[in-house]
């Protein structure tokens, strides 16, 4: 075929066109597929649950998947969401960080879900976040973190680190004495979640002794617990993560540790680690968290029954992760049935129900844990976190519950980089910049 | 940081402990280590499904504990006879095919390590297992500034008798014999009367038998999970490389190595601790490859 110059000029402007094409549609509707509609009417809202089902992480996050399948179940015997059902897409992510991220590009691009209920660990968070973020897309992060964030496609339902250990450090100081000895895994979030404790730790005025880390999945703690001996601390303030939790409170007991006059005061020892490790070692020690299954009152009475003796309750426990879970389901929902109220059904985006979520409650006949509601600004939750000692059978009573809710704020302890607002970190400057992680 | 916030001020009395915790390090490397130094030693197989044989002793016990309701004492034995009837399943199902092509036996050994870890999954969940113990082995003992748990010195106690026995074993019995002449080489020993597959097949169970022992007693020092094997299996490996795949190999790599942990974590922390001993292995393995008593043998 001979190549002249107007069949040249043709080809070209049809290419130009038939590539230009998609960007009419992202300039007119912000987002590629433009027609397509994430929610259609009279078919299921499709959500993604992205935890890891086998693996190291497996352990609480198998409970999520079962959790968040039950809260679903829940929600759609209650006529689902604008009279839709929901229906979950479950991967498993294989406690792979690269799988987390292949699968979150799979869920947004092939299942096409509007919204996504993932990670328990921060690093599988942040793996896949700069997927979430430039697809627009939306991630509820649904347990406990160091903050130091601020996106505008997460919302997460757990503790920050501002949150967490604020009630615990003054009522062991208060309790058992000045002098406190850090532990923790070696990776970002215990490292956060000390920084935060050292300043609850100086307004109470006490005084660390030591702080040490333990590589994660690290079984040997003896070198640590003979360095604890020799400080002798009042109390141990604990970060220790997974399986290490476990061989830690283990040895702390097999080492001639007394829990009476050295208790550990953890952020993540709850019903499922000291089931594991056996009563008589969790018992006496002391934990932090916005929800313990002993809770006593009528919505969690509910729940745990409800829970243990449906199909998902197989692991016979619920805990601080689970409830966290739990709620991001609701406030999913809630979010949702707003952002149908304002922009309809058909042009529901996943950044649509993030900005109607501000400000959203999930009450006490729902919440487990009581009345939490969604920070409109940095989009965490306010809650009232609580602490628990965990008792000779392996529940917890609670000691003390915080009077009030406490904010929540992901730059408490870098008040410099600026205040996380809902379009973004605003710098002292006023300048904003969006997508910070 | 200043150098003197980061290394710990000297203590003689903390030393001490930390030199009796190393010995008890080495004690817990060193019985992780012993089944894989027989089976790479002896088999020439490098066994990648060593840390889930550790990790089905666990549940061996675990099994028996809950569903039998064996006291702990019986069931490390108990668990030492179930691997080994798994390994030797194995071996004869799977590895005799395999002796002439390592190669294949290293990818044939993980496959099987992640068939009995989702195996083990399947049936008793993801959820983590608790192994009961007597009271006595969840106290510590004190002497004068000297600090140890029972526990450990239980760990202790059994690595050194199966050290022994192992030695026993193999410097004086027949079987021993046998193992070491298949050893130095196959076809002589064979030539010998020697029944060199039948050495195979026992000593890769014996193996196999050795990583369940330990991890019966793992499990309650740890955790007892489908995954559990891992934690252990990298030190295994170590103590093999730097020993030189021979039991007085292991003996002093385990030594060593538990023992300098012990004393760098003092000064330091654990993780700089250990990435100090990584590189020093890495330096060693560097100048003396072979490990430190090599077999002078002829290698397949």
């Amino acid at each position: 075929m001979r190549a002249d110059r107007r069949a040249f000029m043709k080809a070209t402007l049809g290419a130009a066109t038939v590539l230009a094409a998609p960007y009419g549609f992202v300039k007119s509707t912000n987002q590629a597929w433009g027609a397509q509609s994430w929610i259609k009417k009279g078919e299921p809202i499709k959500v993604g649950l992205l935890f890891s089902l086998t693996g190291g992480l497996a352990v609480p996050e198998e409970d999520s998947t079962l959790v968040m399948q039950y809260a679903i179940d829940e929600i759609n015997k209650a006529g689902g969401i604008a009279g839709q059902p929901i229906e979950p897409v479950i991967v498993d992510a294989k406690s792979d960080f690269n799988v987390y991220s292949e699968k979150t590009k799979e869920l947004i691009l092939r299942n096409r879900v509007v919204a996504l209920f993932g990670c328990y660990t921060s690093a599988s968070r942040k793996a896949i976040l700069p997927t979430v973020m430039a697809q627009n897309h939306l991630l509820y992060y649904p347990t406990c973190y160091e903050g130091a964030e601020c996106t505008q496609n997460t919302i997460c339902t757990g503790p920050l680190a501002n949150q967490h250990s604020k009630d615990l450090i003054p009522f062991m100081v208060q309790q058992f004495g000045k002098k406190v000895f850090f532990v923790g895994s070696n990776y970002v979030w215990p490292k956060e979640s000390n920084k935060n404790a050292k300043v609850w730790l100086q307004q109470a005025g006490g005084e660390l002794l030591g702080e040490e880390y333990i590589p994660l999945g690290s079984s040997e703690f003896g070198p640590v617990l003979n360095k604890i001996r020799e400080a002798k601390p009042n109390f141990i303030f604990s970060t220790v993560v997974g399986a290490s939790d476990i061989a830690f409170h283990k040895q702390f007991k097999q080492e001639g540790f007394k829990v009476d006059s050295m208790p550990i005061a953890s952020l993540t020892t709850g019903e499922i680690e000291t089931r594991a490790m056996g009563n008589e070692f969790g018992a006496g020690h002391f934990l932090s968290a916005p929800y313990f299954q002993g809770l006593d009152n009528p919505t969690n009475h509910k729940f745990v029954e409800g829970f243990l003796k449906s199909k998902y309750g197989k692991n016979g426990v619920t805990h601080y992760n689970m409830e966290e879970t739990y709620l991001s389901a609701y406030v999913f929902k809630y979010g949702l049935e707003k952002a149908i109220a304002k922009v309809g059904l058909e042009e529901v985006t996943p950044r649509a129900i993030r900005d109607s979520t501000g400000g959203i409650k999930v009450e006490d006949a729902v919440s487990p844990e009581g009345l939490i509601w969604i920070d409109d600004q940095n989009f965490n939750a306010w809650l009232k976190p609580k602490i628990g000692q965990c008792q000779a059978d392996g529940s917890f009573k609670i000691v003390k519950a915080s009077a009030e809710h406490v904010a929540p704020d992901p730059y408490s302890i870098y008040p410099d980089l600026g205040k996380c607002t809902a379009d973004g970190l605003k710098a002292a400057d006023g300048k904003v910049r969006k997508s910070v992680i | 940081m200043a150098v003197g916030s980061f290394f710990t001020s000297f203590d003689l009395s903390a030393f001490i402990n930390a030199l009796i915790l190393g010995i008890s390090i080495a004690s817990i490397w060193l019985i992780a280590a012993l089944g894989l130094t027989i089976i790479y030693g002896a088999v020439g197989v490098i066994n990648m499904a060593h840390g889930e044989f550790i990790m089905l002793g666990a549940y061996s016990s675990y099994m028996l504990q809950s569903f039998l309701g064996l006291p702990f004492l019986l069931c490390v034995p108990a668990s030492f006879l179930i691997v080994v009837a798994v390994g030797l399943i194995l071996e004869r199902g799977l590895i005799r095919y395999l002796y002439k092509r390592p190669l294949d036996t290293l990818l044939a050994t993980f496959g099987v390590s992640l068939v009995l870890m989702q195996g083990v999954r399947l049936i008793f969940g993801s959820d983590p297992k608790y192994l009961a113990v007597p009271p006595i082995f969840s106290s510590n003992i004190q002497f004068a500034f000297v600090n140890i748990s029972v526990f450990r010195v239980v760990v202790l106690l059994v690595t050194i008798a199966v050290v022994v026995a192992l030695w026993a074993l193999f410097y004086r019995t027949r079987f021993g014999v046998q193992v070491r002449a298949v050893m130095q080489d196959k076809e002589m020993a064979a030539s010998f009367g020697v029944n060199a597959d039948r050495v195979y097949m026992l000593t890769f169970a014996l193996g196999a038998g050795l990583a369940g022992l330990a991890g019966s007693l793992f499990g309650v020092l740890n955790i007892v999970l489908p995954t559990m094997g891992a934690a252990y299996v990298v030190q295994a490996f170590l103590v093999v490389v730097v020993g030189g795949g021979t039991l007085a190999g292991s003996v002093a790599a385990g030594g060593a190595t538990g023992e300098l942990q012990s004393i760098f974590a003092y000064f330091t922390n654990d993780t700089f601790a250990r990435f100090v001993l990584f590189v020093m292995i890495v330096v060693f393995l560097r100048i003396r490859p072979q490990g430190l008593f090599a077999p002078s043998a002829k290698r397949r």
